[in-house]
């Protein structure tokens, strides 16, 4: 891949989908706060939504905070803590290969629900239908990439989209270049997940900011709100 | 002691004809949209029957309400915080649309449209949610009208329980009632409680129960929490919704829509005082049964000198308690014993309470087999059994219920005996543990129920729950989202485009 390509996929494209997903989040949030929900349509069809959306959920719940841990940690703490790469690799691998093929199963059984069962297909809206085809697309991928990273279990290449992750956040206009000679598989997978990032705010996806874990510490379970002016 | 004010209903079933012009009224103003369809803030159920959402009070399967620990206290019954939590991605207990019905309606087009046939042109179904056609329309709001279906059916109802039923799937002993059932406004609501968001609050004011639609995020836990199935997913939306109590109506002093239409006069609305402070306490009794008289004793007397200065203290207006003295709830609720909660066991402390109906002598009792007492029949014997309306109302206590129905046949005779004998039987009220006063009041109110009587509404105090000169050149109500004018057809967040009003002036 020709540098100037490598650069604007990996050291632009990551900045115009992280304003786009904070931007449009909060731009959302602010005037669209009917449209902030999770669209859930198990009151439509109740079938293959039970297994689909609790294998989806969690396996992706686990993907997505150990990719995390495994991308942003900055690489020195590793070091500091002597933690090596090559058991990192292994980490990587079996947590992610087991808790992808969860959320790859739950992702299955969500889009066969919504292409072709009639009341789910008819009540989706492009979004919705394309978001999950895309997910899917990326549980695929991130699937796809655990033989190649079974062939180096030594954490190099890993070590590679660490450096780029890192350089990403702390404005490192190198970080582009780290990438620079890694399989293919994992630049489709990078580009991709970007891309998720950059619709995240003009989707339902929104709904996992709103994730109510405030719930457990509010106090008691009544809510009242009075109408009278408090200033 | 914590005094809150809340407008309560009562529903009384002895009047209720079963005619839905609540149901439709209510579906006019508020549920005619998509996505809502299936979905009645107002139902008349005919009992026995499952009901709507089918078999709606089998707790055991939908896990609605609350349920006491073995500690004493109270939680959700689908659960405490982390297991409403763990249920967020599919949840077990929510009901399936066609648990409601599948909302149809009929290709009316095709009558006008149709080519020259030989047969005529029929409005065959179609399915309003896929937008298929139906061959066959499964269920209803109201698919058990007058007893429709089979008795092995309908008599899953719940309220059987402990009453030899059999015997009414025969002509000769079957009985029928009208339910009409919207959201309680419960004193302590599961819906509340069960919501992840924190978007169900209920209203200090006048304790209506309302969703904050900007902050309801769709987790759908409410629809469970609620026992009475009166919470609504809205398929479209991706929200939830539920009966608002006409708020805009009742802080106008107006009676809500329902209440307004109802051609029977069987709907009341009144001012409860309440002890906030009391709420847990009276919904953790120890025993189901006991969860009435627990409801009742958490309601203030607001003559009672000492409430009328712990209300003041608490900011309940002057004309609030004024209304309270002349609450029609209070009187049925408090005063003559005949108006009571709907399923108490649910521990909710519901606040539209019902007037159970009275019913034909059954068969045996009019063949001279169960004797008559002063010339009134025995309430047991009666063609509703005491057992069933106990299970309904009381929780399976048979005795209050028993009482009332008493009361109700002892304003009868005494009616009776004033206005056809002309004599004031003070007998027939006493025997009643009434005075002779007493039922020229419950006559007054229940049975000739005047408009004045029924709907003792004081008006909202709007002056202290904003600052009317910002409302100058407001927007009026809208849906979501404030003064947006919704005048972009199709929107950047993939919310459903607002309709734009039109003036007269553009119409034509």
């Amino acid at each position: 891949m020709n540098e100037y390509l490598n650069h604007l996929l990996f050291g632009i494209y990551p900045y115009i989908a992280l304003v786009t997903l904070a931007l449009g989040s909060i731009v959302r949030f602010d005037r669209e706060p009917y449209s902030w929900r999770a669209g859930s349509s198990q009151l439509l069809r109740r079938k293959q939504l039970m297994w689909g959306s609790v294998l989806f959920h969690v396996g992706v719940l686990v993907v997505f905070f150990g990719h995390v841990f495994g991308l942003l940690v900055p690489i020195w703490v590793f070091e500091s803590f002597h933690v090596k790469h090559e058991w990192k690799q292994v980490l990587a691998v079996a947590a992610g290969g087991v808790a992808g093929t969860f959320s790859f199963i739950g992702a299955t059984l969500l889009l066969h629900r919504r292409l072709f069962d009639p009341r789910i297909r008819v009540n989706s809206t492009f979004a919705d239908t394309g978001i999950l085809v895309l997910l899917w697309l990326q549980l695929f991928l991130g699937l796809a990439t655990i033989p190649v990273s079974l062939g180096h279990l030594d954490g190099k290449e890993m070590v590679k989209f660490m450096a780029w992750a890192n350089g990403i956040f702390t404005f490192n206009q190198e970080a582009s270049s780290y990438i620079v000679g890694s399989t293919w598989i994992f630049r489709v997978h990078i580009v991709l997940g970007l891309t998720i990032f950059l619709l995240f705010p003009f989707t339902r996806l929104v709904h996992m900011l709103s994730a109510p874990l405030r719930y457990i510490w509010r106090p008691g379970y009544q809510v009242v709100r009075s109408r009278k002016l408090t200033s | 002691m914590k005094v809150r004010a809340q407008i309560g209903k009562v529903l009384n079933l002895d009047k209720c004809i079963g005619c839905h012009t609540c149901s439709v009224t209510c579906k006019n103003v508020w549920t005619s949209r998509e996505g809502m369809e299936y979905a009645w803030f107002n139902n008349v159920e005919t009992k026995p029957g499952v009901g709507y959402p089918k078999d709606w009070e089998n707790q055991k399967r939908w896990n609605g309400g609350w349920e006491r620990t073995p500690t004493g206290s109270i939680r959700p019954k689908m659960g405490g915080k982390w297991r409403v939590l763990a249920k967020i991605f599919a949840n077990p207990d929510l009901p399936e649309i066609d648990d409601y019905y599948e909302p149809f309606t009929f290709d009316y087009d095709h009558l006008q449209s149709a080519g020259e046939s030989k047969a005529f042109p029929t409005a065959r179904p179609r399915s309003l949610i896929s937008g298929q056609r139906m061959e066959k329309i499964e269920g209803g709001p109201n698919w058990e009208e007058i007893l429709g279906g089979e008795f092995s059916k309908r008599s899953a109802d719940y309220n059987f329980e402990g009453v030899q039923k059999e015997i009414y799937g025969e002509f000769e002993n079957t009985f029928m009632m009208y339910l009409p059932r919207l959201c309680e406004h419960c004193l302590n609501p599961t819906c509340v409680a069960a919501c992840p968001s924190g978007s169900i609050y209920k209203r200090e004011e006048d304790g209506i129960v309302l969703i904050d639609q900007e902050k309801c995020r769709g987790w759908r836990m409410c629809v469970s929490g609620c026992p009475y199935k009166k919470i609504y997913f809205n398929w479209k939306t991706g929200k939830s919704e539920k009966c608002i109590f006409c708020y805009p109506r009742i802080e106008a002093g107006q009676p809500t829509v329902c209440s307004e239409t109802c051609v029977g006069r069987i709907r009341y609305l009144g001012v409860m005082l309440y002890d906030a402070d009391r709420i847990e306490e009276a919904a953790s009794a120890e025993n189901v049964e006991d969860l009435y008289q627990a409801q009742l004793d958490i309601f203030l007397d607001p003559n009672d000198p000492e409430v009328i200065k712990q209300a003041r203290l608490d900011g309940v207006p002057e004309n609030w308690m004024q209304a309270a003295r002349h609450s029609p709830v209070w009187k049925m609720a408090m005063e003559w014993k005949v108006a009571f909660p709907l399923h108490p066991e649910y521990r909710t402390l519901p606040m539209v309470w019902y007037v159970p109906p009275l019913s034909p002598i059954n068969a045996a009792a009019s063949a001279g087999k169960i004797s008559a007492r002063n010339g009134m029949p025995d309430v047991r014997s009666l063609r509703i059994p005491l057992k069933y309306l106990a299970n309904l109302l009381t929780a399976g206590n048979e005795e209050p219920v028993a009482d009332a129905l008493e009361r109700m046949l002892a304003m009868r005779a005494y009616m009776r005996a004033k206005t056809v004998g002309g004599v004031i039987e003070e007998g027939i009220a006493r025997e009643v543990g009434l005075t002779g006063q007493q039922i020229e009041e419950m006559y007054q109110i229940m049975a000739i129920a005047n408009y004045e009587d029924r709907f003792v509404i004081p008006t909202g105090h709007r002056e202290d729950a904003e600052d009317m000169y910002d409302e100058k050149g407001g927007c009026g109500f809208s849906f979501g989202n404030g003064c947006s004018s919704g005048s972009t057809s199709a929107n950047l967040f993939g919310a459903p485009a607002r309709k734009k009003l039109q003036t007269p002036s553009e119409v034509f």
